[in-house]
């Protein structure tokens, strides 16, 4: 193929865009993965299960699949509080979390899977709200809505949490629980109450993510398996517990992949993530931004 | 880096094998007979159904068992054997035999390559590698056009094998030798110093590295064994069915249920693995032709959550082994 510029310069744009949805995919999981040390494997699968519910419940409505989004975000904070209650009852009590603790995430996740299978079937599903159609132009770079509203929506949401992590006590909490839950006790608060809480924010940004996929792309039940690779591959290079970090990782993903597909075919894509994090935890294991424990 | 820098068997380790193999193969020849006596076609397809996943439970048991490191990647395994089944057909015209043999070495290598860039980190990442292993695995071989792409690729299986009253019984024997061996290995590896360390790793890493375990060592056989193992455990899949495509060889429910299976038995026992795959397998092969596959899935997938909660021991735990 000959070299173009212009399809260099798209290929970055929209990868840059597409970043933005990693980003929201994998800020939930720096938040689960990276400070709670909690491996929820379902991450992905939760986030297409929102994907699902977005449009279902806004086909019903009515209403823009972001806004629905947003109003489901609240059920799916209460799905994870009631997953890690059932994790901590368990697992993280027992010290058990290793072994039977993963085996407990991966079940979840096949039973989100396959429970969406047999409720929707295997078909992959599609939203087209109105702006999806609108591309605006600026010189010779297409600027897509279907994608730039969703990375928009992404990055205010991540910015919210952001804000909550570092400017309230509760935030600053979450951010001590892994490094020091004994800590936390003699300040009178309870570890798991806080765990629990953050656990919960983190499925609540899969919702979020997920009204964002289902814009960006068509849906079908095992698309979480792909997002696996992604998202985790993104939670570490950008350091684990760092969203900031996990925000730039995932821009700069999101265009290796795009340019990768645009100019070697959309099916290699999947393979660029698993290269990326095989390199990540080879050379890098404590993320691209992170420090060095 | 290979089995034999470890020093070989006390002879009184030694001698309580016997029993064992010779235990195994009047089991085996046992089932073989019951089979051949009741002379239906399908219990022999259902009988291979439920030997494959004593052979995959047996492979996840060595590492994930024994030294508590999840593979969650069975499914990619498996696929690699079987696939490599199909090439070495496609380009030497070689059999079934060989097939499995060339199988269990090329997934041994993946198993070896994937825990020697991972093993080094804690057992959570070499999991997610595992995990993505399956995916990319699965994206190489819809793009491969020689073993068919997505479309999937044929195997013509003879009609007859001599010696035999059917290609079907024919089969069912291999998988029920590869059976009897992947359990031996197993509880070979149970017994031996191998086996010794790695569950010195599952119960403190840290302390078996301090006291001279080689760790690291004993991680990357266990990797490269239950690889081999797995990629055994698919390597007669495309004969079984006679065409095999990556959606059914990349199945999740092979990985579930090679997770599932020796969780539910009691994973870090020999038995374990056996015990839930029969289980696991009759259920999973009597739901299928009662009620609708994904349904029997979701029923898998509910059994592992409520027993890993429940009984983190498995059904050996219950009669308190360990």
């Amino acid at each position: 193929m000959e070299f173009d510029l212009n399809l260099l310069l798209n290929g970055i744009v929209s990868g840059l865009l597409l970043g933005g949805l990693y980003a929201a995919a994998a800020a939930g999981l720096a938040v689960s993965f990276g400070m709670l040390d909690i491996v929820n494997i379902a991450h992905p699968a939760l986030m297409v299960a929102a994907a699902f519910l977005v449009v279902v419940v806004g086909t019903a409505l009515g209403l823009d699949p972001l806004l629905t989004a947003l109003l489901l975000a609240p059920v799916f904070y209460l799905v994870g509080t009631g997953i890690y209650t059932v994790y901590n009852y368990f697992f993280e009590r027992r010290g058990d979390e290793a072994l039977q603790g993963l085996a407990f995430f991966f079940g979840v996740m096949f039973i989100i899977e396959v429970g969406l299978v047999m409720a929707f079937g295997p078909e992959q599903r599609f939203l087209d709200p109105d702006w999806g159609f609108v591309t605006w132009r600026i010189g010779e770079i297409d600027l897509p809505l279907r994608m730039l509203v969703p990375a928009l929506f992404a990055l205010a949401a991540i910015g919210l949490l952001y804000l909550f992590l570092h400017k309230t006590f509760t935030g600053l909490a979450i951010a001590a629980v892994a490094q020091d839950a004994e800590a936390l006790r003699l300040m009178a608060i309870d570890p798991v109450k806080i765990k629990r809480l953050a656990f919960g924010i983190s499925v609540a940004l899969a919702c979020i993510a997920g009204g964002a996929l289902i814009v960006v792309q068509p849906v079908e039940p095992s698309s979480g398996q792909i997002f696996i690779g992604r998202v985790f591959a993104i939670c570490i290079m950008g350091g684990m517990a760092s969203l900031s970090g996990a925000i730039m990782a995932a821009f700069l993903f999101g265009v290796v992949e795009n340019v990768t597909a645009t100019f070697a075919g959309p099916s290699w894509a999947p393979a660029v993530a698993f290269g990326w994090l095989l390199l990540v935890l080879t050379f890098r294991p404590q993320g691209l931004f992170g420090r060095a424990a | 880096m290979s089995a034999s820098a470890l020093p070989a068997l006390p002879a009184s380790d030694a001698t309580r094998h016997l029993p064992f193999w010779l235990g195994a193969f009047g089991v085996a020849a046992a089932v073989f007979l019951a089979l051949k006596l009741i002379g239906n076609e399908y219990g022999y397809y259902a009988g291979y159904f439920i030997l494959q996943y004593v052979v995959l439970a047996s492979a996840w048991n060595i590492l994930g068992g024994y030294a508590g490191y999840v593979n969650f990647g069975a499914a990619g395994f498996m696929a690699a054997g079987a696939y490599t089944a199909i090439v070495v057909r496609k380009a030497f015209g070689l059999d079934l035999i060989p097939g499995i043999l060339c199988a269990a070495a090329f997934a041994g290598l993946l198993g070896l390559g994937t825990g020697y860039l991972t093993l080094r980190l804690k057992g959570v990442y070499f999991s997610i590698a595992t995990l993505c292993l399956a995916v990319v695995l699965q994206t190489l071989v819809v793009n491969w056009d020689y073993v068919g792409g997505s479309r999937g690729a044929y195997i013509i299986r003879p009609m007859t094998m001599p010696g035999f009253s059917s290609y079907g019984e024919y089969i069912f024997t291999v998988m029920l030798v590869l059976a009897v061996i992947a359990v031996g290995v197993g509880r070979t590896v149970e017994h031996s110093r191998l086996g010794r360390g790695l569950q010195a790793i599952r119960d403190n890493e840290r302390a078996a590295e301090a006291v001279g375990v080689p760790t690291l060592r004993l991680k990357l056989i266990a990797t490269t064994l239950c690889g081999a193992l797995m990629g055994v455990a698919g390597a007669p899949l495309p004969y079984y069915s006679g065409y095999l495509n990556p959606e059914a060889a990349f199945s999740l429910s092979y990985a579930v249920n090679a997770i599932a299976m020796p969780l539910i038995g009691g994973a870090g026992t020999w038995l374990g693995p056996v015990i839930g795959a029969v289980l696991l397998g009759s259920l999973q092969q009597a739901a299928t032709v009662t009620i609708s596959s994904a349904l029997n899935l979701w029923i898998v997938g509910w059994i592992l959550v409520i027993f890993v909660a429940i009984a983190p021991r498995g059904i050996l735990g219950w009669f308190g082994k360990r």
